[in-house]
């Protein structure tokens, strides 16, 4: 096992490396490129001196694959990300500093996702084709279609109009006011969960109809087992192990979804921060982000490769 | 001669509503008295398998639903009686055993959970102390280090093994009758015959009745006290064993024990095949079920539906040609 999670991990290295060079190359062709700005923001007239004097200065005057290893030397040898080419203070800790933020966010959306996805599956399931069974089937086709950005939007601006009620806009930190800080992540966190949780119940729905025709379900049945007991020992476990595996699948959806969502609601996390470097070229940034974006879906499919030897014994005993 | 333990009396099983409804079950009738060994044998299609699980009310509904007859175990009607009750009942007083031991074990739950289950269900055990049961009744099965295989999960067994977990299972809250659904014909030939011999022995020493399901009549010969013969939904023939064997009625019997090969035959003797398919239930021919396929087809059998009728005291069958036969 442990032989495992290390080839795992060393099968991480190229992949990270191949979308770093992506980022780092594809990010310096963006049009616009930071000395505009930085010139443009300080009104200075643009002479072609102050323009070589400002790219020395940022080490942009180097050739690309130069900046690229120069880049990639730092992370390997010191751990370092580079520093912000705004604000000159490293990028690592900031991305420490944001990313318990996301973190919780994605978090909070995945459990409102599964809890309350697959007890609706599983209902959905039971009372198939009835009333109920329809009525949860279209709503989570509703839920779906509506896209996160356009409810998020909804929520900021309706409650405001009728209620004189809005969002906070200034972050709460956990350490000021717990409560406070849960509630502002509540909404964001259910309209991040609302599609993955009509996903989830669509795909628990279908395969709680698969395993209640097994044959292994009419022999709990016929040991005089209640449905309850039925569900919840026989047939959940065997049907959620595909639910996890879609888990792994969507956390780069949860991770998108979350920068478009701090953005609306003002958090402060690696959706916000990774806007702000885009809209202001900062390289470094945008290039530590996407970093840790791709060590965190790597991770987190390891995870859920892992967790099959939890839910299916013929994994655990290879 | 006290009551039988399971009486079934006119049992009609139908699947599906309407003009499109088969009757997988028609008017079936039939008694098991304690400790005795029932089998019911047929082709695939002639109602068996269904019979079986109306007893213990699992025919899967929707489609499926008993629309006719009682069911009455101990005493009481299983018909009439609402989910909760049936629950108790089952794996309780009446266990089953099913066709495909390689599927119906749950692949993510220990062997020890499965079998202790029941046990822990009806008998309200204590899961250390059901745990202990399911030691006993896997030694009883014979499973080699049975203490230390409660922890394995199905896929670690072969075929044979998970069929002696799926009885020791089936016997945990020692049940006054036990439904065999078929319990060989997914095992090796080898195999089959231990099993039969562990189940028959097992039965005899708790005093279990035994409903033996199969179309192996050389399993019947062998382990059955009495037989009843199903085709198109009907019992068309019941008798011992010894007679069912000895005198063959109907024809459609007949054909069946000339398709099977016998050591007391001739050498060389061909076997004899039933003639055509076996019938469709949505599409039954007028009169006697058979008909099409009957060597000894008369006028009467294309009009007139034969019910059971007595040859004597025990025997009985369904076909209006018999008696002069």
């Amino acid at each position: 096992m442990r032989g495992y999670i290390l080839r795992r991990v060393l099968a991480l290295i190229p992949t990270l490396i191949f979308a770093s060079l992506i980022v780092f190359v594809t990010i310096r062709l963006m049009p616009g490129n930071i000395i505009d700005l930085m010139l443009s923001q300080n009104d200075v007239s643009a002479s072609k001196q102050t323009r070589e004097q400002l790219e020395a200065a940022l080490g942009l005057d180097t050739p690309m694959y130069v900046q690229y290893f120069k880049w990639l030397g730092a992370l390997v040898f010191k751990g370092s990300l580079g520093n912000s080419l705004w604000t000159n203070t490293p990028v690592m800790d900031e991305i420490l500093h944001r990313l318990p933020i996301t973190f919780e966010l994605g978090i909070m959306a995945l459990l409102v996702s599964l809890v309350v996805g697959i007890p609706i599956g599983v209902y959905a399931a039971l009372k198939q084709d009835t009333i109920g069974d329809y009525i949860l089937r279209t709503f989570s086709i509703l839920a779906l279609a509506i896209p996160g950005f356009w409810l998020g939007t909804l929520v900021m601006v309706f409650p405001s109009i009728w209620w004189g009620w809005s969002p906070s806009v200034r972050f709460i930190p956990f350490s000021q006011d717990p409560i406070g800080h849960l509630l502002q992540l509540a909404l964001p966190a259910l309209i991040l969960g609302k599609a993955f949780s009509a996903i989830t119940m669509r795909l628990t729905r279908t395969l709680m109809l698969e395993v209640m025709r097994q044959d292994y379900i009419r022999t709990a049945k016929a040991k005089g087992l209640s449905v309850g007991t039925i569900v919840m020992r026989h047939a959940l476990r065997n049907a959620l192990i595909p639910v996890i595996t879609l888990v792994g699948l969507q956390a780069g959806a949860l991770i998108g979804g979350a920068v478009i969502l701090e953005q609306i609601f003002v958090i402060p996390g690696m959706g916000l921060l990774l806007l702000e470097a885009v809209g202001s070229r900062d390289y470094p940034t945008i290039t530590g982000v996407f970093l840790v974006f791709g060590v965190a879906i790597v991770f987190i499919n390891l995870l859920v490769d892992l967790s099959y030897g939890f839910l299916d014994p013929k994994v655990r005993n290879r | 001669m006290s009551k039988p333990l399971l009486q079934v009396r006119n049992l009609t099983t139908k699947f599906g509503n309407g003009p499109g409804a088969v009757t997988a079950v028609n008017n079936v009738s039939f008694d098991v008295d304690a400790g005795e060994t029932l089998a019911i044998v047929g082709e695939s299609g002639s109602g068996k398998s269904v019979t079986a699980l109306s007893i213990l009310q699992l025919v899967p509904d929707p489609p499926g639903r008993i629309t006719g007859g009682e069911i009455v175990f101990d005493g009481i009607d299983l018909t009439k009686l609402n989910e909760d009750e049936m629950r108790a009942i089952r794996g309780n007083r009446i266990a089953m055993i099913f066709q495909e031991p390689m599927t119906s074990l749950n692949p993510s739950l220990t062997i020890g959970l499965q079998i202790g289950e029941p046990i822990n269900l009806h008998k309200r055990l204590p899961w250390q102390k059901a745990y202990d049961k399911a030691k006993e009744l896997l030694d009883r099965v014979r499973m080699p280090d049975a203490r230390s295989r409660l922890a394995n999960h199905p896929h670690q067994f072969s075929g044979g093994m998970r069929q002696r977990i799926m009885i020791a299972m089936a016997l945990a809250c020692q049940p006054k009758l036990i439904i065999a659904d078929e319990p060989t014909t997914a095992l090796d030939v080898t195999v089959q015959a231990q099993i039969l011999e562990l189940l028959k022995e097992l039965t005899r020493e708790t005093g279990s009745a035994l409903i033996l399901i199969t179309h192996d009549l050389g399993v019947v010969a062998r382990y059955a006290d009495r037989v009843c013969v199903m085709y198109g939904g009907k019992i068309i023939e019941t008798a011992s064993a010894l007679d069912l064997y000895a005198k063959p009625l109907h024809p459609y019997t007949r054909g069946l024990m000339a398709s099977i090969p016998r050591l007391d035959q001739p050498a060389g003797l061909r076997l004899v095949p039933i003639k055509g398919q076996p019938p469709n239930l949505a599409q039954l021919p007028p009169g006697c079920s058979f008909n099409p396929r009957c060597g000894e087809v008369a006028e009467r059998c294309r009009r007139d539906v034969p019910e059971l009728m007595k040859a004597d005291d025990k025997h009985m069958h369904a076909c209006w040609m018999a008696p002069h036969v």
